[in-house]
């Protein structure tokens, strides 16, 4: 292969991986901007997002067959039962513990995460699922590259997405009230802010983003299985870092570079594609030593 | 950063809740029947394999390696109050370091396990250097991380025998004491678990063990003390590492073979829930943890891979209900 074509064929995988990584990494952001806190189970809502999808697809494809108009609607009921499914989440397990010392709040999250990947291991037995959507692999051939409908289809669909988010923050009055509670939520109290419901509604937001992704994860690789959330939700978790946590641009850019940087370095020779997760992981390390607060965010000034 | 008055309110609320604890608390206020328990423990550890079969007695081992990575990881969780999520990577580190230099380079086991030290603190350091600047939320998720890549990394590289891990590990020997049988490794995992606890105990009443309670409770008033929060972070934190590695090494003896399977991150949840449930920052809280989370498993055998469904709704529970734990310290 000449570099032209191994160019072209890595930036399509990596934006597509850049995509789903930008997906989970908006909710990580958006929920650790209102409520301060770093869900670990985020991952694991991906997960089962992934799993929505494929049960949605199942039944929706004895109506719309195997069309992209059944996947679209498999995505859509995948994003708002995930989305409910998170608010349940933080209305059990987060709430109640927002005076509590921040281990207590770390730990829940974490036992979160356990709960949703072992209720998806007991299910499927550790089984890899398939995810069959029946439309082939087509594409087009830009001469000697190669590009499938399927990655320009989800690509546009997250950029879709997050454009749609960006509106919704920036625009209406909860994305207004959404970015008041991440700079003072007892301000927002005085001024009649209903907190809770706009916590809620970031929750809503951030697992439906999340489910998304994971039905277009399902789609792309054709397979799906219990412990998927966990790399995802870690890299995830890096572009967040990356773009700097909190900021919701930041983690659109952030999941794109680690994306690319993930499909360009397994070309570094001594890389390969088997040390592609423990590059990432040396990214992490990387920006939190020499700049924590990540490219497009403020530093945080703790107040006593 | 911390919510200083939240760790008393919490703390008002247990007393009449616990009325055995409290009579508990009071009978082992004094020291004649505190030593006098210890010493019970200590008799019945030594005396019971003596009475029952091989097969309790392996199991207890394994209670005990969990004793020691338990009071390792309460030390980083209990006592500074800072997550680490990929605890079996110390563990790791500490097995595999012996495991290379007792059977590739034909070293003595008790020489390597200085070596299993420095290399789990310079594993610390590394990973607690940065991160332990920052929010204590990062430490959690970079030890994550940590953990998946050093189970990673050993399937990869050639040196610690990829997947299938190292095997036919001398067991050692001490003073002409050929140490090979279950009851010789039982013996000196008791041995260990016992200095695991005193020194564990030891720490808890020093003065960085009082700077780590102070760091815990407010990070900007401990600072403000003169409390090098960073410093002492990183000690807790290499302390802890050091506290595993130490129960890997003997873990890679008592089995004579490991593998990177053994150090999974469902290994760092079990030794997360043991110190949680026992009740976070108690030595005897911690041991009765460790000793259900390997005791349980045992009378659920038929559950298969809901057991640990389980065990995480369990911590969920835990968490909502009692975040104390079973057997709480009482300063905290």
């Amino acid at each position: 292969m000449s570099w032209l074509e191994v160019f072209f064929t890595q930036l399509s995988n990596g934006l597509v991986l850049g995509s789903f990584y930008a997906l989970v990494a908006l909710g990580y952001t958006m929920i650790f901007g209102v409520i301060k806190l770093l869900n670990f189970a985020h991952g694991d809502v991906y997960m089962i997002g992934a799993f929505c999808g494929f049960g949605a697809l199942s039944l929706v494809s004895g109506i719309l067959g195997d069309t992209w108009l059944g996947l679209f609607v498999a995505m859509l009921m995948s994003m708002v039962a995930v989305g409910f499914l998170g608010v349940i989440i933080q209305k059990i397990a987060y709430q109640p513990m927002l005076a509590a010392p921040r281990l207590s709040i770390l730990i829940t999250a974490l036992a979160v995460s356990l709960v949703l990947q072992n209720s998806a291991l007991a299910l499927t037995s550790g089984e890899y699922t398939a995810f069959q959507t029946g439309l082939g692999y087509g594409g087009v051939d830009f001469g000697a590259v190669f590009i499938a409908y399927q990655s320009m289809v989800l690509v546009g669909t997250a950029a879709f997405l997050m454009i749609a988010l960006e509106f919704f923050v920036k625009r209406t009055m909860y994305g207004r009230a959404m970015r008041a509670v991440s700079v003072d939520k007892d301000m927002c109290r005085l001024m009649g802010i209903n907190v809770s419901r706009v916590i809620a509604i970031t929750f809503l937001i951030g697992s439906g983003l999340a489910a998304a992704a994971g039905t277009m994860a399902g789609i792309y690789y054709g397979s799906i299985w219990y412990f998927m959330g966990f790399l995802v939700g870690l890299k995830a978790f890096t572009a967040a870092v990356i773009g700097g946590i909190g900021s919701i641009t930041g983690a659109m850019l952030g999941g794109l570079i680690l994306g690319m940087l993930e499909a360009f370095g397994t070309q570094i020779p001594f890389i390969g594609s088997e040390w592609k997760d423990v590059f990432s992981f040396s990214i992490l390390i990387l920006m939190l030593v020499f700049k924590p607060t990540g490219l497009l965010g403020k530093s945080e000034v703790e107040r006593i | 950063m911390s919510e200083p008055n939240s760790a008393e309110t919490r703390s008002e609320q247990t007393p009449a809740a616990n009325g055995l604890l409290d009579h508990m608390y009071v009978f082992f206020d004094d020291v004649r029947h505190r030593y006098g328990f210890y010493a019970l423990v200590l008799i019945v550890l030594v005396v019971m394999p003596l009475l029952t079969g091989q097969y309790i007695t392996a199991i207890m081992t394994n209670a005990l390696l969990y004793v020691v990575l338990c009071l390792g990881l309460n030390i980083v969780v209990g006592y500074a109050g800072l997550l680490d999520l990929g605890y079996a990577a110390f563990f790791a580190v500490g097995a595999y370091t012996v495991g290379i230099l007792t059977q590739e380079f034909g070293m003595n086991f008790w020489l390597t396990i200085p070596c299993a030290v420095v290399t789990a603190s310079i594993a610390g350091v590394v990973i607690g250097g940065p991160t332990l600047r920052l929010r204590s939320d990062y430490l959690a998720i970079v030890t994550l991380g940590f953990g998946e890549i050093v189970r990673f990394s050993a399937r990869n590289l050639e040196i610690t025998g990829g997947a299938s891990g190292l095997a036919a590990i001398p067991s050692p020997s001490l003073f002409g004491w050929h140490i090979d049988s279950t009851l010789d490794f039982y013996y000196i995992f008791v041995l260990l678990a016992v200095v695991a606890c005193i020194a564990s105990h030891r720490l808890h009443n020093s003065r960085l063990g009082r700077a780590w309670l102070y760091v815990r409770h407010d990070e900007d008033a401990a600072e403000v003390m003169g409390i090098n929060r960073v410093r002492v972070k990183l000690a807790a934190y290499v302390i802890g590492s050091i506290f595993g590695a130490m129960g890997g090494a003997f873990f890679a003896v008592n089995l004579g073979a490991i593998s990177p399977e053994s150090f999974s991150f469902e290994q760092s949840v079990l030794v997360l829930l043991a110190v949680v449930l026992g009740g976070m920052g108690r030595i005897p809280g911690v041991i009765l943890g460790a000793f259900i989370v390997v005791l349980m498993p045992e009378f659920l055998r038929e559950l298969g891979s809901l057991r640990l469904l389980i065990f995480a709704v369990l911590l969920l529970l835990i968490m909502l209900f009692r975040p104390t734990g079973i057997w709480p310290d009482r300063r905290s």
